[in-house]
């Protein structure tokens, strides 16, 4: 029997703790628009030394009635555009010493969050199958008793239809994991939005 | 050392869609989550050094000009894996309201005093032995609009990472012996009184310390344990 502590809701005033310069609604004090604290983890993920594709995602978090969700934080985990996790877990040698991989963003008014980053390679999956690249998803908001884990997965990949995660998905919802390109300006922009509940509702795995 | 994280740990969490906490009415996935198998994905996660905090970060009492108000406490613990192994080295982020049930947040209505000496958001890293340690001031109870005349529970939010993206956990700590308790769904969102118990924190009166400031304990237990070896494996 496991002892581990249960799981409760970020609830709605988590900005000041963990994203005290992320975009949602608040004035801390008046005049102010970001808390004097310093973030632990931001929306841009691109350090000096990181090599690949710069691109940008975009979406909005919904819930079942459609309506945005303007208190949800959204944390994502990638590789690196060689395919290696800056973790001791990943032991093979890592070309871009100080990308690390992890982002956090809170969504705004709109339930807009965006993250900039650089494409991730492809990684190894189960049975020595590589998975196609791909970025993990995790949402916290208010009403959320736990977190919820899904992925993004890029439209222009040819692997992603060996991929081991995405074919064990019902192939009508496939297409909720996968962003759809929209390029502005030079920069690759995915968007990628996150339907919580009902129609379309995007896929969230437990894991 | 090879972590493995069972699902049935799991077991002793809340269910997404809990009615008596009405939020969850609308934000709580209606299909079935896809179970997949864990990859280096999911069994790597972010890594935190020591310069992700500065000294006195894990001191809310001491982050403006003057002394805050309210009753000053020491909370501290230790990160522990499913083996009860630490977990060192690991980010732990906390929030909470003012001793007054008062959130800096322009969407907090509470009327309630704010206090200029008080934001209410502290952070540390584990040690070697997976402790950590924040001094901060007990958070007041506060209202709010869930159902008629609701109260949360004084409580503390807690942000952990633990050695894997599966190992991620926001959770809130109580005190121990609340009246609130029986009327919070929240809390209660958690069903098996054992694991409710595991977010009440203990009043620790070694730790205490005499004429400035009362202790509390509160371990917190991540996902993850030692793989077992394989039935394959006959000798
Ligand atoms: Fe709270």
């Amino acid at each position: 029997m496991s002892e581990i502590t249960p799981s409760q809701t970020v609830g709605p005033f988590f900005a000041y703790g963990l994203a005290p310069h992320s975009r949602c609604e608040w004035r801390p004090e008046q005049g102010k628009d970001v808390y004097d604290w310093k973030n632990t983890a931001t929306a841009d993920l691109v350090t000096a030394d990181t090599s690949g594709t710069k691109i940008r995602i975009e979406g909005r978090v919904l819930d079942g009635d459609g309506m945005p969700i303007n208190d949800a934080m959204l944390e994502i985990w990638q590789a690196d555009a060689q395919g290696r996790y800056a973790h001791p877990a990943d032991n093979r040698p890592r070309p871009n010493t100080r990308f690390m991989g992890f982002g956090r963003s809170a969504t705004d008014k709109n339930g807009v969050f965006s993250f900039d980053t650089i494409k991730p390679g492809s990684v190894p999956g189960p049975n020595g199958k590589a998975q196609a690249p791909h970025i993990v998803f995790c949402i916290f908001s208010r009403g959320m008793l736990r977190q919820i884990y899904t992925r993004l997965y890029f439209p222009d990949e040819a692997a992603n239809a060996g991929d081991p995660i995405l074919t064990l998905v019902p192939p009508d919802r496939r297409g909720t994991l996968i962003a759809s390109k929209e390029t502005q300006g030079e920069m690759p922009v995915y968007r990628f939005d996150i339907r919580v509940q009902g129609d379309n509702e995007t896929v969230f795995f437990e894991i | 050392m090879t972590l493995v994280f069972p699902k049935e740990s799991l077991d002793a969490f809340p269910k997404h869609l809990t009615p008596g906490y009405r939020s969850t009415v609308k934000r709580s996935p209606s299909k079935p989550l896809i179970v997949v198998p864990h990859t280096l994905s999911e069994l790597t996660g972010p890594v935190y050094g020591h310069d992700a905090v500065q000294e006195g970060d894990n001191d809310l009492t001491k982050q403006h000009k003057g002394e805050p108000l309210g009753e000053r406490i020491i909370v501290h613990g230790h990160v522990y894996d499913e083996d009860k192994r630490p977990v060192p080295d690991t980010l732990v982020e906390i929030w909470q309201a003012n001793a007054c049930g008062r959130y800096v947040h322009n969407v907090d209505q509470h009327p309630a005093p704010l206090d200029p000496n008080f934001t209410g958001a502290g952070r540390a890293i584990t040690d070697k032995n997976g402790y950590y340690r924040f001094i901060t001031v007990k958070p007041g109870a506060y209202p709010w609009g869930n159902h008629h005349n609701a109260w949360r529970p004084n409580h503390i939010h807690f942000s952990v990472f633990g050695h894997s993206f599966l190992s991620r956990l926001v959770t809130q700590m109580y005190f121990p012996g609340d009246y609130l308790f029986p009327f919070d769904p929240i809390f209660n969102s958690v069903t098996e009184e054992k694991a409710r118990e595991r977010m009440v924190s203990k009043f620790d009166l070694e730790n205490t310390i005499p004429d400035w400031a009362l202790c509390f304990r509160f371990d917190i237990v991540l996902r993850g344990r030692e793989a077992t070896p394989q039935d394959t494996d006959k000798h």
